[in-house]
């Protein structure tokens, strides 16, 4: 089935063809303690300690949250404010490493995931630290805890990569492919379903060839290739081109029986229980015009963002943009100085010529926001209605259900900062309807 | 495990973060710029997602239309000859004239890169006669950019097509210069006598009395030369091939949807169609309405009008269908032959409306898959 809406940017997947490459160890580590949606965890280290490769920094701040673990060994130098890549400064655990690189003695293979208890699965997964790897790094034990009333019945392993220039996800497809489909069936007995999808865009079929042959007899996946379509990897579009199902708008993919993983999670996932590894390391596509050696890096979470630019031979004289991400979704970066974290797919580096300027110019009515939008929505109007803080208005037209793809702002040609009007207007009309609700009660 | 036993001591990274690993001396002169130049911190620009952006722009899409008007144009000229050079050569200055004293005068930013007002100068002086003295043609461009444009805001604010209100305001200010059709005479005509349109043609024989076979009979305008544009009419009217190729251009580009095009066309041709059936003495035949007057130019030029037509298919189908009923009761029932200018217009007025009304679905709006999958 095939999505409404949807664009088709530039791939510039120049770095499809690069195996991963192992990012050498670092002298220093910035592990910040918010890496995923959610309340951040307590520290439990302090300044001075020494911590064991694997090692948990922090115990999670509430059941939306999890731990963050020590990415090496060595010593404690700091628990502290430190730039954080999402904005602003946020508390983060610095190490500076010792070079033995020693595992810490908890971490402990957990067993074979077909024998073991779901419940003990997904506690597992929690104290591992696993986070969506996608880029939303929603708490992954959470997302296996759906509530009774929405029984999931379907699992489905999100292999689009849909952002231009991300290969990660393919490159660790071809790779681990036998791990990929490990972590799929330990999903799915952790759910309890006996059904998979897995679906991967039709430009990288030979990631899915790979998967397909990977697969473990006992499973029941259906592979299928999907149409080349950004936002082919969002949730509520991918579903529906795999099943056929359509969320319901305001819904999470729970209400039609569906759950998500994305492949690095999958992956992680694997490796936490048959391993016991935490989640202390990722892969990360480095790429764009601006970065001298774009390369797919096995790093360490917590490795400073300066060393991973070095390491790909650094940037150009002519940097003007350093996002992580895909250009779709990626946030741009304000320093050098953050770290990598769970949750970053991509380094996508621009010179100067590359970048877009959104600007204020007026709608012109084309329509092609319109046409672009996957979820159906007037973002011509949403965007016309933030400009004039017309926040209540945004009501009516549905702007809680952008997905902020940035498919709208993609194609405008008045070059309009479309997702940055709706953000602006979705947190205002957020705060609204919690003052109305704050009135009534 | 193989992995987790690589321990590196001195690590690349660490080293070119120091600065460059052989101690040397203080350098004479600065240190040749390779891979161990000292750390610079680049000036980062941050802004919200996306960071790319499709390949186009307004002044692009302005530029493809005026493409798109250039065989309609050309016709033009061949058929009514350096009169009408007169006119396009007035209507897209003057209209950049005003267009920059205008955004001058009130301190706002230039406008003249985004080729808006030279499309509006090109619209402007299709939709005149031929002969269309100087002075006529100027004041349809302060209409067109001034009360039509540039006092709403700009482009993108303007609920009306400019082209069509300067049309309007000059068609009842100056009904007869409005309403003088030279006749064609060839390249270099630069004056000429006067002819009728087409459809000026049966309204002027049925206000005598004359059937409307009769007076076809009489106008000699068979479909051929319809199509090929040799009759009287505005000079970038006639010519409803030209006006197809320019448009087919547009579709093809994506510029315009073939919801509005389609809609309008085809309701004029059915509803006079249906006039004409039942009662062909009274009402022409749906071809001769089809390809007569101002449709074409109308249907693919004006009221493809981005800024004021919805911006839904749905909503520009609507539109359409619209425009093309108000153009046939004008046309067979009202006080003009031809009644494209006001339909588009009335329906300008109405885009707010459509708009309200035709907001497409919300991924999810329908409920019924998901009660499917609960079921399941
Ligand atoms: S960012 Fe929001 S409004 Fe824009 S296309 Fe995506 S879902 Fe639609
Ligand atoms: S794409 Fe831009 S100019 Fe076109 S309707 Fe949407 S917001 Fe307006």
């Amino acid at each position: 089935m095939k999505f409404k809406g949807g664009i088709h940017p530039q791939y510039n997947k120049g770095t499809a063809a690069l195996p991963v490459e192992e990012m050498p160890l670092g002298a220093r580590y910035v592990v910040p303690l918010a890496q995923h949606l959610g309340a951040p965890g307590k520290p439990v280290v302090a300044k001075g300690d020494r911590v064991g490769r694997g090692q948990p920094l922090s115990e999670p701040g509430g059941f939306v949250s999890v731990a963050v673990h020590a990415p090496t060994s060595g010593k404690v130098t700091a628990v502290k404010e430190l730039p954080h890549p999402l904005g602003l400064e946020m508390t983060a655990v610095e190490i500076e490493a010792d070079g033995e690189d020693a595992w810490w003695e908890g971490v402990q293979p957990r067993g074979a995931w077909r024998e073991m208890d779901p419940a003990a699965l997904r506690d597992a997964l929690r104290d591992a630290g696993l986070v969506g790897m996608g880029g939303a790094t929603f708490p992954t034990h959470v997302k296996l805890s759906p509530p009774k009333d929405k029984p999931i019945g379907t699992f489905i392993l999100n292999g689009a990569e849909c952002e231009p220039y991300l290969t990660s996800d393919h490159r660790v497809m071809l790779e681990q492919p036998r791990e990929v489909m490990e972590g799929v069936g330990l999903f799915m007995k952790v759910l309890g379903v006996t059904k998979a999808y897995v679906g991967v865009e039709a430009n990288k079929a030979d990631a899915l060839d790979a998967l397909k042959a990977a697969c473990p007899p006992d499973l029941d996946v259906a592979f299928a290739l999907l149409e080349v379509k950004y936002p082919q990897g969002s949730e509520k579009q991918l579903i529906y081109a795999l099943t056929g199902r359509t969320v319901p708008a305001g819904g999470l993919p729970m209400d039609v029986g569906c759950l998500v993983q994305n492949v690095g999670t999958a992956v992680a996932a694997y490796e936490a229980i048959a391993k016991g590894w935490p989640l202390i390391q990722r892969v990360t596509t480095v790429t764009g015009a601006a970065i001298r050696q774009p390369k797919n890096l096995r790093l360490r979470v917590g490795t400073p963002l300066g060393d991973v630019l070095a390491f790909c031979g650094g940037l150009t004289e002519d940097v003007a943009k350093v996002v992580y991400g895909g250009p779709m979704m990626g946030i741009a970066q304000f320093s050098l100085d953050v770290p990598i974290i769970k949750g970053t797919s991509g380094v996508l580096c621009l010179p100067d010529a590359e970048v877009v300027q959104y600007l204020a110019d007026a709608c012109i009515r084309c329509g092609a926001c319109v046409d672009a939008c996957p979820m159906g929505l007037l973002p011509s109007t949403l965007g016309v209605l933030c400009e004039r803080d017309r926040w209540e208005d945004l009501e009516d037209f549905n702007v809680a259900d952008c997905i902020e793809c940035g498919s709208c702002a993609f194609c405008c040609p008045a070059y309009r900062p479309l997702v940055q009007l709706i953000k602006r207007g979705k947190a205002e009309l957020r705060r609204i309807q919690k003052m109305r609700q704050q009135g009534a009660a | 495990m193989s992995m987790e036993q690589d321990k590196t001591g001195a690590s690349p990274p660490e080293v070119a973060a120091a600065g460059g690993d052989p101690p040397a001396p203080p350098p004479a002169k600065p240190a040749p710029p390779d891979k161990a130049e000292p750390p610079r911190a680049p000036r980062l620009v941050v802004s919200t997602s996306p960071h790319v952006h499709r390949d186009q722009d307004v002044p692009r899409i302005m530029r493809s239309v005026v493409w798109a008007l250039v065989p309609g144009i050309l016709v033009g000229l061949w058929f009514f000859g350096l009169a009408a050079l007169q006119v396009y050569a007035i209507a897209v200055a003057g209209c950049l004239l005003f267009e920059w004293a205008f955004r001058r005068m009130l301190g706002r930013p230039g406008t003249l890169g985004d080729w808006s007002a030279v499309v509006t100068g090109l619209l402007l002086a299709m939709n005149l006669p031929a002969g269309s003295p100087w002075w006529l043609v100027v004041v349809g461009c302060l209409a067109a950019i001034v009360l039509g444009k540039q006092i709403y805001g700009g482009l993108g604010y303007n609920p009306f097509n400019p082209a069509l209100v300067a049309r309007v305001v000059l068609l009842v200010s100056f009904p007869v210069q409005m309403t003088t059709w030279p006749a064609q005479g060839g390249p270099l005509t630069v004056d000429a006598t006067t002819a009728a349109t087409p459809l000026g043609a049966i309204r002027e024989a049925l206000s005598v009395g004359q059937t409307v076979p009769q007076a076809m009979a009489g106008a000699d305008f068979p479909v051929w030369k319809l199509l090929v544009g040799m009759r009287g009419g505005c000079l970038g009217e006639v010519s409803v091939i030209a006006l197809l190729l320019g448009g087919l251009f547009l579709l093809r580009k994506g510029h315009i949807k073939w919801q509005v095009p389609v809609g309008f066309i085809a309701t004029v041709f059915l509803f006079t169609g249906a006039a004409w059936l039942g009662d062909p003495e009274r009402y022409a035949n749906p071809l001769y309405h089809t390809f007569s007057g101002g449709l074409f130019l109308g249907a693919f030029f004006m009221a493809t009008d981005m800024v004021t037509s919805p911006v839904t298919r749905r909503g520009m189908f609507i539109f359409a269908v619209g425009c093309g009923l108000i153009t046939v009761i004008i046309r067979l029932w009202g006080g003009y032959p031809e009644g494209v200018s006001f339909a588009i217009l009335l329906m300008n007025a109405a885009t707010p409306l459509i708009d309200r009304y035709t907001k497409p679905q919300v991924f999810g709006a329908k409920r019924k898959l998901y009660e499917e999958a609960k079921a399941a």
